[in-house]
């Protein structure tokens, strides 16, 4: 047994260094028959098998069809499901924008070859060749699209309607010290993300309201611009008493807790809606950040085809349809908008769809800015370090 | 009739015993083998590993691990905000220690020496039962309880001690709007936490005070507050030591606790998991693990040389 975990050790290691190498090569051209299974990291909620609520069910019919039986691994946030992934093992994982470029240049995921899906051409096209999935990592001048869309959302500023009579018209309720309209004070009444992509909401912030800083987007920021967001999240920091990381807590703040503005997903606002709470939501004028996720491929996928025909399978608009009623996110195919039972033909209009060129996309920052600024960003994993000291009172 | 019969051949077992018999290192070396490679690979080993992983450093642009050798990871360690961190965990270590100890004490002497044989097995269901239930439920469990609409705050309202409450709160940098919102609030959770951890051992080393000792102490004259400081502290100190390890490592090991109780202000056990998870950072990860090991080993050489090992 202890050699087994011995020789499994050193394969693990040894499949890193594979996969490393090997990153680019290999994208497929035709699809074989299946394998018999796939094995998914996925969201919470993201991939239903009517365990749940009968009529959330997306995967028994794909499996009676193609014969794949689908293993799902569900992960809590965007770094277990890159962890996951380095474990390798798994043939796809629903990525947020904040894992997608980690996976890429890190050498996790493969690019898929859209030609193998045949409903690539209905994805929604502001989402086809979106940056979080769409980079030409090799240089050879042609894109490659690391996986396809599958859903998403905005983050949206939730408040108390009790407190707010009127929807918030600007984030500044959580940012800046005020009298709220209840004619108390917002210190300690307000909560804010505790991740360390956080600091793009503040970058957002102040791109409408300092545009000296020449900010044109918030998870490209040199220095100066780094900075200048920093120094806003210190001065949140007096108004924050405890930062939000796990929606259920933040859920229960808002009902105990005295909470009454947050930034917080479309998720928290339907539930505490469905228990009757006071709670509604809003995108300010200054817009909002969102997360959006691609279905993405492992680059050693045990499973490649059955992999792949899950990659057409998810783009169906009623696999679409449903998740966006269910998870109260968009649908990355507006065929699904129309039609469909669960969402109705309003549920796209509620969820954000109009409201795409509001939302910037969470992106894990690089050095690279991607424009020509060149490489003078502040990477990623200062933004961790930077947050975690702005928490801690620095 | 008179014949002795033959011996029979030895069996199989037999033989296999004798061969053992006569080669003492080899049977040892046998059943030593497989814990001392458990001990080795798994605990050792990793901790090596840890180790070097340390004095890797992450490359500011690529953001990808360098391995070379450098001091640049514990550079970064020192920085006035990860100072931070190192101070407000081993503060707090060093707090929720103390009070579990004054808390455990009287409890476990209690326990030894006064209770009845019945009280004193419904007090030790009462010290473990706790430590049979989910440790998440407990501590989301503790959230509700010290919510600003929770439980505590209701008691103290309506007692009209609101005021009492609010000074407290009011106290900078520990403080909060709520109980559950900051620093008490997350020590009160370490100590309800971490306090049977104490109570064992204390009691332990309580029950093993030989009551003629005390009884000889009394006999010579000794009022009972001598004979406690003179006879039964000295002999129950290691048990105190030991219960302070554990609430103390396990203090600063710990990151689910801060991170649903308190002011969102980061502990050790947190910024490991972000570097290492959040940035990819491995290398300052790694570091900051061993900041706790240090601490322990400081820890235990104080221990040491105040005599808490002498019994052992």
């Amino acid at each position: 047994m202890k050699k087994l975990s011995f020789l499994m050790i050193v394969f693990v290691l040894l499949l890193g260094m594979v996969s490393v190498t090997v990153a680019q090569d290999g994208m497929m051209t035709e699809i074989g028959p299946g394998e018999g299974q796939v094995d998914i990291v996925a969201w919470p909620g993201y991939i239903e098998r009517g365990e749940t609520d009968a009529n959330f069910d997306w995967v028994t019919s794909f499996e009676a069809e193609t014969g794949c039986a689908v293993n799902v691994k569900t992960a809590a946030t965007s770094d277990e499901m890159v962890a996951l992934m380095n474990e390798g093992l798994f043939d796809l994982v629903t990525a947020s924008g904040d894992a997608s470029l980690r996976l890429i240049y890190g050498g996790r995921v493969q690019a898929i070859n859209p030609d193998l899906i045949p409903s690539w051409s209905t994805v929604d096209e502001r989402l086809q060749s979106a940056p979080w999935h769409t980079v030409d990592v090799d240089g050879d001048g042609t894109v490659e699209h690391y996986g396809t869309p599958y859903q998403w959302g905005p983050n949206v500023l939730m408040y108390n309607t009790e407190v707010f009579p009127e929807a918030p018209t600007s984030w500044s309720v959580v940012f800046e010290e005020q009298t709220l309209p209840d004619g108390e004070s917002n210190v300690g009444r307000v909560q804010a993300y505790d991740g360390p992509i956080h600091i793009a909401d503040a970058a957002q912030y102040l791109m409408y309201h300092n545009p000296d800083l020449g900010i044109t987007d918030p998870y490209s920021l040199d220095r100066d611009q780094f900075n200048a967001a920093l120094d806003l999240l210190r001065q949140q920091r007096n108004l924050v008493a405890r930062y939000w990381h796990d929606a259920f807590v933040q859920i229960n703040d808002f009902k105990t807790e005295g909470i009454v503005a947050s930034g917080s997903w479309p998720f928290q606002v339907n539930l505490l809606k469905a228990e009757g709470q006071p709670i509604a939501s809003t995108v300010p004028v200054e817009g909002a950040t969102g997360w959006a996720d691609t279905t993405m491929m492992h680059v050693n996928a045990p499973h490649p085809n059955c992999a792949y025909m899950w990659l057409e399978h998810s783009l169906s608009p009623k696999v679409q349809g449903d998740l966006a009623a269910w998870f109260g996110s968009v649908p990355a195919v507006p065929a699904a908008c129309t039609g469909n039972e669960l969402l109705t033909d309003e549920g796209c209009a509620t969820n954000g769809f109009e409201d795409f060129e509001k939302i910037r996309f969470w992106r894990t920052p690089t050095a690279e800015c991607g424009d020509d600024r060149g490489a003078v960003c502040v990477p990623y994993y200062e933004w961790v370090t930077s947050y975690i000291a702005v928490i801690g009172g620095r | 009739m008179s014949s002795m019969p033959a011996a029979p051949p030895p069996t199989l077992l037999r033989r296999i015993s004798t061969f053992f018999f006569t080669r003492p290192n080899l049977s040892l070396g046998l059943t030593l083998a497989l814990p001392v490679l458990w001990l080795g690979i798994f605990y050792l080993g990793a901790l090596a590993t840890l180790l070097i992983q340390s004095f890797f450093r992450l490359d500011g642009f690529t953001g990808r691990i360098i391995r070379q050798f450098g001091l640049q990871t514990y550079q970064e360690l020192l920085l006035p905000s990860n100072l931070d961190i190192i101070w407000r965990t081993t503060i707090m270590a060093a707090a929720v220690t103390v009070t579990c100890a004054l808390i455990a004490f009287p409890l476990a002497y209690y326990v030894a020496r006064y209770a009845p044989y019945r009280v004193k097995a419904i007090l030790y269901l009462a010290v473990l039962v706790p430590l049979w239930s989910s440790y998440l439920v407990r501590v989301y469990t503790w959230k509700i309880i010290l919510a600003q609409e929770g439980i505590i705050s209701w008691v103290v309202n309506t007692l009209g001690l609101g005021g009492l409450l609010d000074a407290v709160l009011g106290i900078e940098g520990i403080g909060g709007p709520s109980l559950s919102f900051s620093l008490i609030g997350t020590f009160l959770v370490f100590v309800y936490i971490w306090l049977p951890y104490m109570i064992l051992p204390i009691n332990a080393a309580l029950e093993r005070v030989p009551k003629s000792l005390v009884e000889a102490s009394a006999d010579l004259g000794a009022p009972p507050g001598y004979t406690f400081r003179h006879v039964i502290l000295p002999l129950a100190f290691p048990g105190v030591v030991a219960g302070s390890i554990f609430t103390f490592s396990l203090t600063l090991g710990d990151y689910i606790i801060p991170g649903v109780i308190g002011n969102s202000s980061f502990f050790i056990g947190q910024v490991v998991f972000a570097q290492q998870g959040t940035a990819g950072n491995i290398p300052l990860a790694a570091a900051f693990t061993v900041v706790p090991m240090l601490i322990m080993g400081v820890y235990l050489m104080v221990a040491k040389r105040m005599g808490a090992f002498d019994a052992l």
